[in-house]
């Protein structure tokens, strides 16, 4: 019979799993202050700009940023076209994303299977990771064209990297006992990968499957820039605003893009808390 | 039965064996049980499942269908004495229970013979004691065989009706004791002058085996 003294280790085990997925008392006021500090001094560098040195394009003042941002200013129609461009390049992220996903877990998943493939099949992920992809951008464009699916290619190529490398390490990470507990009842290949090895691979695959996000958020305005033709995105976006020395409208669309990016992050941070957070704390 | 003897004979080992995990490099391995229960040293739980899907994982990897293996899932937790745990996760339970669920995962097996590869290593001394006198309540209700490795000479000692003394490398067996303890046992059996005496004379043969 379970003793009064385990019940209470039991509960003081539980106790403890609750006190350390709370953090430290919520401390959304800190990062506020920074922020107004940094509003301030942008205002202040921006006054220099316009005040002494005649440039205002270069450092608009912070009101003027969040007024392209909220409605159309001096551009008539940029309110408009900057959240079509948002819309268009957070369809290339996710699109790139998702195939990273796909390509990145088979990857892994073929890998895992044998010594031999790992010592065959890793080697091309890491050069995948160092080939500068800037330089073979031109390559892609003149072999797939300039428009969604490029800019898919580049996105696919910068993001897939952590997906790989990430779930192989998740995949590898049961310990032989195990292990041991499958082997000893007979289970083939296709069990233990599917009710151990990729339970037990799901906590990193969200780890991967973060970074990748935010990288494929790069990969979209980085494959937006390069490919100037078809539906403009947020890349092509800061481009005519910068050459055409539309700073407030330039600086809207960086901060757009910068949001993108958090955003992703965090929605992806918070669906791997929802998945595995029951069992794995992730910290 | 039992196995003692230094880090490095070959105790694990022999279990391997016995258990199919590895094949013997010279000689003949006979089991004579189709139905083999392995506790590991260290309780091997999934940490996504529940207590309830971690005793089950067994059954369901040997295809039964799953009314049949809840049901057996069930009473093996009731036999380890889990019952309302079920939905527990094995983060939340203590180091005793999640050996007791990792327990009650191999007697779904019904197993004729089981092998434990020093399962309560890891644990405190009292726990440990607390989990030797439920073994031997399983062992009296279940009636297995047992090939139990550890360490502790009381704890072999006190489990066993045979215990068997192996020195170090090379592995070779020392000697055997028969332990006159009649089952089902007295826990205060452990502090009696007899059982002393025999843990004595076992921890000698270890010790002179070590040699």
């Amino acid at each position: 019979m379970v003793t009064l003294q385990e019940v209470t280790e039991a509960r003081v085990a539980r106790v403890a799993v609750r006190r350390t997925k709370k953090r430290a008392p919520a401390s959304w006021w800190q990062p506020v202050v920074v922020l107004a500090l940094l509003v301030g001094v942008w205002w202040l560098v921006a006054a220099y700009y316009d005040k002494s040195k005649g440039l205002a394009f270069l450092v608009p003042y912070p009101h003027l940023v969040l007024q392209a941002l909220v409605h159309d200013t001096t551009q008539p129609t940029f309110n408009q076209e900057l959240w079509q461009a948002l819309g268009r390049s957070t369809a290339v992220a996710l699109t790139g994303l998702a195939i990273a996903i796909v390509i990145g877990v088979a990857w892994a998943v073929v890998m895992s299977q044998a010594k031999w493939l790992e010592r065959s099949l890793y080697p091309y992920a890491v050069v995948l990771q160092c080939v500068p992809i800037l330089a073979l951008v031109p390559l892609i464009g003149a072999l797939f064209g300039y428009g969604f699916p490029s800019r898919v290619i580049v996105t696919v190529m910068i993001a897939l990297f952590p997906m790989v490398s990430n779930t192989l390490f998740g995949l590898q990470s049961t310990d032989k006992g195990q292990r041991e507990l499958f082997q000893l009842q007979g289970a083939g290949r296709g069990t233990r990968l599917a009710k151990l090895q990729l339970p037990a691979a799901l906590p990193s695959i969200f780890v991967g499957l973060r970074t990748s996000a935010g990288l494929s958020v790069i990969g979209a305005i980085v494959g937006d820039q390069f490919f100037q033709r078809g539906n403009p995105g947020l890349g092509v976006l800061i481009q005519v605003t910068a050459s055409r020395l539309m700073g407030p409208e330039l600086y809207a669309t960086i901060i757009v893009a910068s949001l993108l990016g958090v955003a992703v992050f965090l929605v992806f941070g918070l669906l791997g808390r929802l998945a595995v957070g029951r069992w794995y704390d992730f910290s | 039965m039992s196995v003692v003897g230094p880090s490095g004979c070959g105790k694990s080992t022999l279990l391997r064996i016995a258990s199919g995990l590895e094949t013997a490099s010279d000689g003949v391995a006979q089991v004579d049980a189709s139905r083999i229960g392995y506790v590991f040293q260290d309780a091997t739980l999934l940490p996504w499942r529940s207590v309830q899907d971690n005793v089950e994982l067994l059954a369901e990897l040997n295809g039964q269908p799953k009314e049949a293996r809840r049901a057996k899932a069930g009473r093996a937790i009731e036999l380890v004495g889990l019952t309302g745990f079920e939905k527990h996760l094995p983060k939340q339970l203590s180091g005793g229970m999640r050996m007791r669920t990792s327990l009650a995962r191999s007697l779904t097996l019904d197993p004729e013979l089981f092998l434990f590869d020093e399962p309560f290593g890891a644990l405190d001394e009292i726990t440990r004691e607390r989990l030797n006198d439920e073994l031997l309540r399983l062992f009296v209700e279940q009636r297995f065989a047992g090939l139990f490795i550890t360490h502790s000479v009381s704890e072999a000692v006190y489990l066993s009706t045979k215990v068997v003394v192996m020195s170090g490398r090379p592995g070779t067996v020392v000697r055997t004791f028969d332990v006159p303890f009649p089952m089902p046992r007295d826990p205060d059996i452990r502090f009696t002058p007899e059982f002393a005496e025999l843990v004595g004379e076992v921890s000698r043969a270890l010790r002179e085996g070590h040699r």
